[in-house]
């Protein structure tokens, strides 16, 4: 052996300084650069599709939050609606309003101001402010007075040089319109809260999110008032009772997949169930909370399991050894140890259930919903189906109202993930 | 009503054992408050229970009353016309209906008035005297040897257990209602012509079930074009890098500002990524094909702006099962391949990444497995003819756009297209379940290798 060591060639050290070597350092030491800037790279491109993504829907929603409006004098005295303020006060109220003529009154206010295609500056709608404005305060009906009414598609485009779907010589004869209008003080932009207060409508300046985000909240209180107690009290099952025989495995191994099944499926399952076996109503909120509470159950149990878990055994070791009960030391140690745990686990998982669309369109809460619903049981639909039903609008009216939503909808998940994080931070305890 | 009965017992009964002070110097064995509870779960859940199907019965009873009324006689024969007019009649009785449409229903409302009050009353004095009747007997069990603990221990335990088998029967539900209505679908259109078909076009059906027009081969193939091929293009390099970045070299920093930053991504809902997708993707998409690609016919749908804005969905879960896999690693091999004299990215590259390379796969399963269940991006942004290409800039169509498409809108339950949607619910559900059984298994085995 060695001999043949003697044998072979003493072997040269490497001559670092020799130009091939260096040549092979520097080409290392590039793709290790290069390799290091792809990563960097990667996180970059992500984060800034991440931006592009919000900058997109805040630069084009935040107009959704503004409306423009008319200014339309309005002769109620001299009009045809033979109203008395008297009349008013009495139980057919409703009744008289509904009956007169509003919308005529609208229309030849309109012209009698901006001419011949004056009702086309006004929102389809206007005359139900007209309406409201008379039954807040009847005595309106003597007078004269100018009212400010949100106005049409066509002079919101204008207000911003925007052509909206008109053709482009239409276009220019509404901006110019638009500036004269503005010189004279008959039109504004002010910031509006009825997009916050009105609900569902076919008409985008009419339109607000108030309606989708009753049925929201309508919606996430079944899922929570379901899916909390199921879900820790499962998890406190499986954590601290559950015996290992194969129950135990069958429990564990649903629940692990119900995490991971597409949230279609529960779609599926909300109809096929509780709408074609149960007859519960469509679209309503109950249904919906029922079907996100079996989606959002699995993820509070596998965080209230990691809570749990996370509470050391010497703490019931001890309990149990001064004389408590099991269920003593659940409630009196282990739950209380574990609650910041479980409840950021429940807050992403409503989180991820506020913005859960496609299980709800299934079982049918993507009806016009024009009211607030007043019920679980009445017609509802929720913030991000709302989104889904403007996004399928053709009226670019529409365009901004449904970035505004998403702004909306995106503040109240950033509100939750917040306090989550929050919890998080100031309760949990490493032991 | 019943829960506050409930209450006031929980104290009564915590008074009445508090008074046991020692008899015979042994302390009670149970804590007052056990006693209380005894006492007010003996009283609420037979009187609850109760109260369900006595809520479940009460209809069928008030029809049968409804029935025997002479108004009753005039009821036309059909059974479906005789239901319709009862549930108007019941409608009218309870105020939710404003005006009558049949004069029958009409003839019937006091008849359904009177029977409804009539078990009404009766439900609630039943309910009350069972209440009554299981909490005085409760009570009386209150003594100062009496186990209350162990037998209100005992509840709870069972309050755990069915909790705990609702997740078991959501997973039964699942399965039982995909496949029974998959069963009634195969029923009229053949399995095979259903798994093989290479025709999609069920709204054509509207009558006729006609087998031709349910294949859906170009479905699957949209599906995975989609979710599997496209954005894993995307979010495979992307996460994958990203993971290695800020795992690697991201200063302390940086990491914890990034990691938020791409955890972010997986929370934004999908439906505003599907309404980006559609606004703001899909139109640049196109343009880019007309202009520079040269395909005439890109379509506005196309393929490749679902796939892209899925890809960056996807990229948290690929990143974060990424560096999972990575932190796994035993430190010893990366810190052999340094001593070595190998740079970062080469310990990255030939060590770190194929030590972790299951971890990885496991982790790119479950993110095909999420973006192929995913809706609302390609409902939004992907269309709905059913072509089968590969031209990424053509429109394609996926299961859960279909599935959204076939049972929206349809009011009847039993045509052959909603009895699809579930047939292809149940072909994702096994999809699914499938490669995340397999991702699952491929991530233990990994974790196990190095421990």
């Amino acid at each position: 052996m060695n001999t043949a060591i003697a044998s072979s060639p003493p072997r040269q050290p490497t001559d670092w300084s020799a130009d091939a070597m260096q040549r092979r350092i520097r080409a290392r030491y590039r793709a290790e650069k290069r390799f290091r800037f792809y990563g960097l790279f990667a996180v970059l491109l992500s984060a800034g599709f991440l931006a592009f993504l919000l900058v997109t829907m805040i630069s084009s929603g935040a107009r959704g939050f503004t409306q423009t409006q008319i200014a339309l004098p309005v002769n109620f005295a001299a009009s045809d609606i033979f109203l008395e303020p008297g009349q008013l006060e009495g139980d057919g109220r409703d009744q008289l309003l509904a009956q007169a003529d509003f919308q005529g009154l609208a229309r030849q206010s309109a012209i009698t101001t901006y001419g011949e295609e004056g009702p086309g500056l006004l929102s389809n709608g206007a005359w139900v402010l007209l309406r409201d404005a008379v039954s807040a305060d009847p005595s309106l009906l003597t007078r004269n007075e100018t009212l400010w009414v949100p106005a049409s598609t066509e002079v919101d485009f204008a207000a911003r040089g925007d052509s909206g779907s008109r053709q482009s010589e239409a276009r220019d004869v509404m901006i110019l319109r638009y500036a004269e209008l503005e010189a004279s003080e008959q039109v504004r932009r002010t910031l509006s809260w009825n997009f916050l207060t009105l609900a569902d409508s076919s008409d985008p300046t009419l339109v607000g999110i108030w309606g989708a985000l009753k049925g929201s909240l309508l919606t996430m209180t079944i899922t929570l008032l379901l899916a909390f107690p199921i879900g820790v009290l499962t998890a406190v099952y499986l954590e601290e009772y559950a015996p290992e025989n194969r129950w135990t495995d069958i429990i564990e191994v649903s629940i692990n997949n119900l995490a991971a099944v597409p949230s279609i499926i529960f779609g599926l399952l909300g109809l096929a169930v509780f709408i074609n076996v149960f007859h519960l109503p469509r679209s309503a909120a109950i249904v919906g909370g029922l079907t996100l509470a079996l989606m959002t159950m699995p993820v509070i149990v596998i965080a209230g399991r990691n809570a749990i878990k996370s509470v050391p055994p010497s703490i019931r070791d001890a309990a149990l050894g001064i004389g408590a009960s099991p269920v003593q030391v659940l409630t009196h140690h282990v739950l209380p140890l574990s609650l910041p745990g479980i409840l950021t686990g429940t807050i992403i998982g409503m989180s991820r259930a506020l913005g859960e669309t496609a299980p709800l369109l299934l079982i049918g809460m993507r009806a016009f919903v024009a009211t607030p619903p007043g019920g679980f049981t009445d017609p509802a639909t929720v913030l991000p189906v709302q989104i889904f039903l403007w996004s399928d609008e053709l009226d670019p009216g529409f365009v901004e109202k449904t970035s505004a939503a998403i702004i909306v909808l995106l503040l109240f998940l950033l509100a939750m993930n917040g306090i989550a994080i929050w919890l998080r931070n100031k309760y949990e305890q490493r032991w | 009503m019943v829960i506050g009965f409930a209450v006031i017992a929980w104290f009564t009964a915590r008074i009445r054992a508090a008074r046991l002070r020692p008899i015979g110097g042994d302390r009670p064995h149970s804590l007052p408050g056990y006693h209380g509870w005894y006492v007010a779960l003996w009283l609420a859940i037979p009187a609850l229970l109760f109260l369900t199907v006595w809520s479940l019965v009460l209809p069928g009873l008030v029809e049968q009353s409804v029935l025997l009324d002479p108004a009753a006689q005039a009821l036309p024969e059909s059974q479906i016309e005789r239901s319709a007019i009862l549930g108007e009649a019941r409608a009218l009785a309870d105020g939710s209906l404003g005006a009558a449409f049949n004069e029958e229903a009409e003839a019937l409302i006091p008849a359904y008035q009177e029977a409804s009050n009539f078990y009404g009353v009766i439900g609630i004095i039943a309910t009350l005297l069972l209440a009554f009747a299981c909490g005085a007997y409760a009570f009386l069990r209150v003594r100062p040897d009496f186990r209350a603990r162990n037998r209100v221990e005992r509840v709870v335990m069972w309050v755990l257990l069915i909790a705990s088998l609702i997740a078991i029967l959501t997973t039964i539900g699942i399965v039982a209602s995909l496949l029974f209505e998959t069963i009634r679908f195969f029923e009229r259109i053949s399995i095979i012509e259903f798994i093989f078909g290479t025709h999609w076009n069920p709204q054509s059906t509207t009558f006729s079930d006609d087998p031709g027009s349910f294949g859906a081969i170009p479905l699957f193939w949209g599906t995975i074009l989609i979710g599997a091929i496209i954005a894993m293009i995307v979010a495979i390099p992307l996460g994958l890098m990203s993971a290695v970045y800020l795992t690697q070299y991201a200063p302390a920093r940086i990491r914890s500002i990034m990691k938020p930053v791409l955890e972010i991504l997986a929370g934004v809902p999908t439906v505003v990524y599907g309404y980006f997708a559609a606004l703001t993707v899909a139109p640049a998409i196109r343009d880019f094909a007309v202009n520079f690609v040269g395909i005439s016919s890109a379509s506005s749908e196309s393929a490749l702006a679902a796939g892209v804005v899925m890809g960056v969905m996807i990229i948290p879960f690929v990143s974060s099962m990424a560096d999972d896999s990575l932190a796994a690693v035993p430190g010893a091999m990366r810190d052999g391949s340094l001593a070595m004299g190998a740079t970062n990215s080469e310990t990255i590259k030939r060590v770190l990444i194929p030590a972790a390379l299951p971890g990885i796969v496991g982790g790119v399963l479950l993110a095909v497995s999420r973006a192929i269940g995913e809706t609302m991006i390609v409902v939004m942004a992907a269309g709905l003819a059913a072509n089968l290409t590969a031209n990424p800039f053509e429109s394609v169509t996926t299961v859960t756009v279909q599935i959204v498409q076939l049972l929206t809108g349809d009011q009847e339950f039993d045509s052959s297209k909603t009895l699809a949607a579930f047939a292809l619910g149940l072909v994702l559900f096994i999809v699914t379940l499938l490669l995340n059984i397999i991702a699952l298994g491929v991530v233990k085995r990994f974790r196990e290798a190095y421990e």
